[in-house]
């Protein structure tokens, strides 16, 4: 074999050029790549676990709009979501963001109205968030995995991976999507300059991506019941593990009649209403 | 060996490197200037947690890895529901939260993140939405 002087030349500089290339990239780049032994990881002891996370939400205990009105506060504040308001103080529907909110009997569960139902329940403001489906349809449309389930049965979001293509609102039944059309900072509950107030041990989310309820996944970690439940009337929001036959929320679901939100569609919603009757067992 | 227009050719060549050369020239004693790191306020919480100053990981390493760290530790929280990490030699457990234990030591993200990013013009979208602790008034500055 043999070589031209010129070509043995071009050879000899493109790979001492990369060779220092290497060297440089070797010594100014992370190494870490394959990250932590697993060994390292260990779950917090103190957090909440349970094979299905459902919630039970007993309309007969919020007795005034102003304990509804408490819980949605109590998510919102905790979990840093922008309220966006109209120059006239009204809710700014075109922003909105919305963890949990009221919803009236025909939007909360339509087909199950009928036209001679009393007043007092077309009106009754329900309580309505993510309903952590069995079968969540914002997790089969979702192109990057952004949103998923985790252990428990919650389905969970990650901001950090979320590219904003809204697929997973169109998707879900429930509206329990919220886009941020405009940086949620902007809002005066959050903006610190405007007198608003932060949760500094939760993040705030950025301009184009969907946030919805996690179940307070951040709280249930440190062995904390969700926002929601410890600022509802007593009793009134109840959480706890379907799966387990000795749990309260098993026992009401069992012997109490409960609603769900359009059961038909086949989503397999966790979020159970009692509407009336007696105190529960 | 003669040049021809060698008035023009020079002169170009001139204009051309004060050109090319003027981002450098120009930023002479400016932005190069190596940051002249304050870690200020002082790291407080792991002197009282373990008793000497104590980060996740040596020193070092940190400060060649801590990208890819966070990345591990978003991974593990976010989607694996894991909230403690262990030191690697030393086995002290840290809560995996850029707002509820990096920046309770480092409690300056002006000088604790800020001085070293703006020097090698990076850009991390961290604080987008991530809270950063409130930057108290050093006195006299």
């Amino acid at each position: 074999m043999s070589m031209k002087r010129r070509d043995f030349l071009k050879i000899a500089g493109i790979s001492s050029i990369l060779s220092v290339g290497a060297k440089i990239a070797e010594a100014t780049h992370p190494t870490w790549i394959a990250g932590p032994d697993p060994k390292q990881l260990e779950p917090n002891k103190q957090a909440l676990t349970a094979k299905r996370w459902a919630m039970v939400v007993d309309m007969k205990k919020f007795r005034t709009e102003a304990d509804t009105l408490k819980v949605i506060d109590a998510c919102h504040r905790a979990h840093n979501v922008p309220d966006f308001r109209t120059a006239d103080g009204k809710v700014d529907k075109k922003l909105e963001v919305k963890w949990i909110w009221q919803a009236g009997y025909e939007r909360a569960f339509p087909g199950q109205d009928n036209k001679y139902m009393s007043d007092q329940l077309r009106k009754m403001p329900f309580l309505v968030l993510c309903n952590h489906c069995d079968n969540p349809p914002c997790v089969r449309v979702c192109p990057t995995q952004a949103t998923y389930k985790i252990k428990g049965g919650i389905t969970m979001q990650d901001m950090h991976r979320c590219i904003g293509c809204r697929f997973c609102m169109a998707g879900c039944p429930y509206g329990a999507r919220s886009f941020n059309w405009v940086d949620p900072q902007r809002a005066a509950n959050l903006d610190v300059k405007k007198g608003g107030k932060l949760n500094t041990e939760y993040p705030m989310r950025t301009k184009g991506v969907v946030e919805k309820c996690t179940f307070c996944t951040e709280r249930l970690q440190n062995g904390k019941m969700p926002a929601c439940v410890e600022a509802a009337p007593k009793g009134a929001l109840l959480f706890g593990d379907l799966d387990d036959p000795g749990s309260e929320i098993r026992k009401i679901v069992t012997t109490r009649y409960t609603i769900r939100r359009k059961p038909d569609l086949g989503t397999g919603p966790a979020i159970y209403y009692l509407i009336g009757g007696s105190d529960h067992a | 060996m003669r040049l021809y227009n060698g008035g023009l050719i020079i002169t170009g060549i001139v204009v051309f490197l004060a050109l090319a050369t003027f981002p450098f020239t120009y930023n002479i004693g400016k932005a190069n200037a190596k940051p002249d790191i304050k870690l200020e306020p002082a790291i407080k919480k792991s002197e009282e947690l373990f008793g000497k100053k104590q980060c996740v990981e040596p020193k070092e390493w940190m400060r060649r890895e801590h990208m890819v760290l966070l990345n591990h530790w978003r991974d593990a929280v976010v989607r694996d529901e894991n909230r403690g990490y262990l030191r690697k030699d030393t086995g002290a457990r840290f809560n995996m939260s850029l707002q509820n234990e990096c920046m309770q030591c480092h409690s300056s993200k002006k000088n604790f993140c800020d001085q070293c990013h703006n020097y090698i013009a990076v850009k991390p979208f961290c604080w987008d939405c991530h809270i950063a602790p409130t930057e108290k008034e050093e006195a006299g500055s």
